[in-house]
């Protein structure tokens, strides 16, 4: 039981997204998440307006099964499955990040200075969470996938693409990082 | 229903995701920091097992389900859309701290402020559907 609520070192999780992987692909369906949110446009009736979301979307209901579990997998991961909510960071991160202005960093999965729901409903707090929702959704669409359909499905596809997009993902994570980080989280405070 | 095998592999995605941390966002911001190997563990050893898996498929050794053949679909991307795209999605990923799998184990934890993650990433969406007749690439 000790292994179950312990958090799992990579050479475990590295492994077992494989596992998800070959699953996927034994059942005949490609591993991509990013996909599924092309899914959810096309069911509010975004296929009225451009074509691009034109898609059947009985053919891609499986999607939704599919996300559903995923969530499913992280309510049960949270009630069941976790002893702690804190992350075992290395100090020099933790120092870090308090001179970013992030006060108790690890010590929850999410930092309360972006996810609490006092910063949600503060003007900047909600503009930096739906921000970065529409980069992530307009990315992954022009890159052509995201962590799991580049990153995992299509370098172990040796996909040259993939190679591509995942050099642009770390440019832009980077980019973020290192050099906007300073001007969004302390220019305000 | 012969859907519901979808929702298990989701459960096991979605825990496997919550127990290596890789739903946090610390774990991406110290991955972009280079100061942890963690991240880089995981998504190094899912590809390496990952590469060996897809070649069993390709060269039959490994079936699907029903027995047939799998041709992986290639990915057919333009370089500009793939490198301006993954730049975009880059910048997104490390400020969220999350991508699109992890968006939806997060709310299964009640991280409710996800919801507006995961709103913008289906506007995001459906900005570039809108869109991307007009864009290079």
């Amino acid at each position: 039981m000790e292994f179950i609520t312990q958090p799992w070192p990579w050479y475990v999780g590295g492994p077992l997204i494989a596992l998800i992987l070959f699953l996927m692909f034994y059942f005949g369906k490609a591993f991509g998440v990013s996909t599924t949110l092309e899914t959810f446009c096309s069911v509010a009736g975004a296929g009225k307006l451009s074509e691009y979301f034109k898609v059947d979307i009985q053919q891609n209901s499986w999607r939704f099964v599919f996300v559903l579990g995923i969530l499913l997998g992280g309510l049960i991961s949270s009630a069941f499955l976790m002893s702690s909510q804190g992350i075992d960071l290395h100090p020099d991160t933790v120092k870090e990040l308090a001179d970013l202005g992030f006060a108790n960093a690890g010590g929850s999965y999410l930092p309360e200075e972006i996810f609490s729901m006092e910063n949600l409903f503060s003007l900047k707090g909600f503009l930096i969470l739906i921000g970065a929702g529409i980069l992530i959704g307009f990315g992954s669409r022009y890159a052509g996938g995201c962590t799991s359909g580049h990153a995992i499905s299509g370098l172990s596809n040796l996909q040259l693409p993939s190679l591509v997009a995942v050099i642009g993902f770390f440019i832009g994570g980077l980019v973020m990082i290192w050099f906007l980080f300073p001007f969004i989280f302390l220019s305000t405070k | 229903m012969k859907n519901i095998k979808f929702l298990f592999i989701g459960i096991l995605f979605g825990i496997i995701l919550s127990k290596t941390e890789v739903v946090s966002w610390y774990r991406i911001y110290e991955m972009f920091k280079f100061q942890s190997f963690h991240m880089y563990g995981i998504i190094g050893s899912a590809v390496a097992i990952g590469i060996v898996v897809m070649q069993l498929f390709k060269k039959g050794i490994i079936k699907d389900y029903l027995g047939n053949q799998i041709t992986p679909k290639k990915k057919e991307n333009g370089t500009t859309s793939t490198i301006v795209g993954g730049i975009i999605f880059g910048m997104g990923w490390a400020l969220a701290g999350a991508c699109p799998g992890p968006m939806f184990v997060l709310i299964g934890h009640g991280a409710l402020a996800i919801l507006i993650v995961l709103l913008g990433a289906i506007l995001g969406t459906f900005i570039f559907g809108i869109l991307h007749k007009k864009l290079p690439n």
